[in-house]
């Protein structure tokens, strides 16, 4: 169990897709432009790597070596598939605002990158629980620097108003501000990692 | 169990097994949710003109209609109607001249060629700013920035900058300038139906000429 709470906490921090290994980039800084969308593509995300981490890891050995990258995006691509069609019957105006990019899970390298470097090399419960790490901590720092980015902008956390919008720098709304705040959350991390070692 | 090995016969049945189960499954998810996106679908257009026209009785979706808009495209219009007399009509009309292109909006008139209300249906205008434009001309406490109520027989909408009488959003002109003309738009189409629906009394018709 100790070994599976490392490679929890590991996902997490020591090798946070986002701050650490700088993984995922185009929807991280594409769909943050509020807390709610952070959270809802991290969310998409961790199910997607989960399920997928969960089905290679069963399945590895039946993959011959030689077709395992188009046997996982085709594993992927299901899940990711059934993230759409639940978002768009049960949630749809989630699904209108985070658009492409639901779809485009399927090319995110964090995926394909887990299950290539993790799941197809460990056991079932190790592999859930990797996913587990890495799809929290990219759903973490997706949230964080949503909320960051919608308070700098608008005033606002999750749609509730923290000073009024007049004083928000529109920037961080728009494409630099995502930039910026991800240059400087990714500083303070490094930072706040290299004391704790 | 040993992992396969990778000649043809295992790679061709490895492939060709994970892409069947896959069809499969997502096959019947297909099926499960098909009829929840239709109905969120429907939900969403009936909601739009619910928001946007007088309240009514009918089904306006069935009774929706096209009608041309003069410039070589046509508008759906979706006729409200309490018991059998008209109580307005929502067009649904749209404008490429938009900042982020396409903006399609629910423009909501009642039968005295009054604007009653609108709702923006689909827009790629920049957050923060153009994207305003879904309460920016419904704010009724600053009735140079507002649409709703306005009588557009006396003439079309303009911004102030373009020698109109409706603010434009601050810093989006460009989104300002495209969604009236989407209203517009919408007036016209609105115009023809209405003389076609007969709704419209006389005096009025005669005025407006």
């Amino acid at each position: 169990m100790s070994n599976n709470l490392k490679v929890l906490i590991n996902g997490l921090i020591k090798e946070n897709p986002i701050f650490v290994l700088l993984l995922g980039m185009c929807p991280t800084l594409a769909t943050t432009s509020s807390a709610l969308n952070g959270m809802s593509m991290g969310l998409a995300t961790m199910f997607v790597l989960v399920c997928s981490n969960i089905v290679i890891s069963l399945i590895k050995n039946l993959i011959p070596d030689k077709v395992r990258i188009p046997a996982f995006i085709v594993v992927i691509a299901t899940f990711v598939t059934l993230v759409q069609m639940m978002m768009n019957a049960y949630v749809p105006a989630l699904a209108d605002s985070l658009g492409i990019f639901i779809p485009l899970i399927v090319v995110n390298c964090i995926v394909l990158g887990r299950a290539e470097a993790f799941a197809s090399k460990n056991g079932v419960l190790s592999s859930f629980f990797d996913g587990l790490g890495i799809g929290l901590g990219f759903t973490v720092a997706l949230t964080l620097l949503g909320a960051i980015r919608e308070l700098l902008g608008t005033g606002k956390i999750f749609s509730m108003t923290i000073f009024p919008e007049n004083f928000g720098a529109l920037l961080f709304v728009l494409a630099p501000g995502a930039f910026i705040a991800l240059g400087y959350m990714i500083a303070i991390f490094n930072k706040l990692q290299k004391k704790t070692n | 169990m040993a992992k396969l090995e990778s000649n043809f016969k295992n790679m061709f049945l490895s492939l060709f097994t994970i892409c069947l189960v896959v069809a499969a499954l997502l096959a019947q998810a297909n099926k499960m949710t098909a009829k929840p996106i239709a109905e969120a679908k429907a939900m969403k257009l009936v909601n739009a003109i619910r928001e946007v026209v007088p309240p009514f009785d009918n089904d306006p979706v069935a009774e929706a209609y096209k009608m041309p808009d003069g410039q070589g495209d046509s508008l759906t219009v979706y006729p409200a109607k309490k018991g059998d007399e008209i109580v307005g009509f929502a067009v649904n009309s749209s404008s490429n001249n938009g900042f982020g292109g396409n903006i399609q909006i629910m423009v909501g008139f009642d039968t005295e060629n009054k604007i009653v209300n609108y709702s923006v249906l689909q827009h790629s205008e920049t957050p923060g700013l153009g994207s305003k434009m879904t309460q920016w001309f419904k704010d009724t406490t600053k009735p140079n920035q507002s649409i709703i109520g306005r009588d557009l027989s006396t003439g079309q909408l303009k911004v102030s900058k373009d020698g109109g009488n409706v603010d434009a959003i601050t810093a989006s002109t460009i989104t300002s300038r495209a969604f009236l003309e989407a209203v517009n738009k919408a007036y016209t189409v609105y115009k023809e139906s209405d003389a076609d629906s007969g709704a419209t009394n006389k005096e009025e018709k005669g005025e407006s000429k």
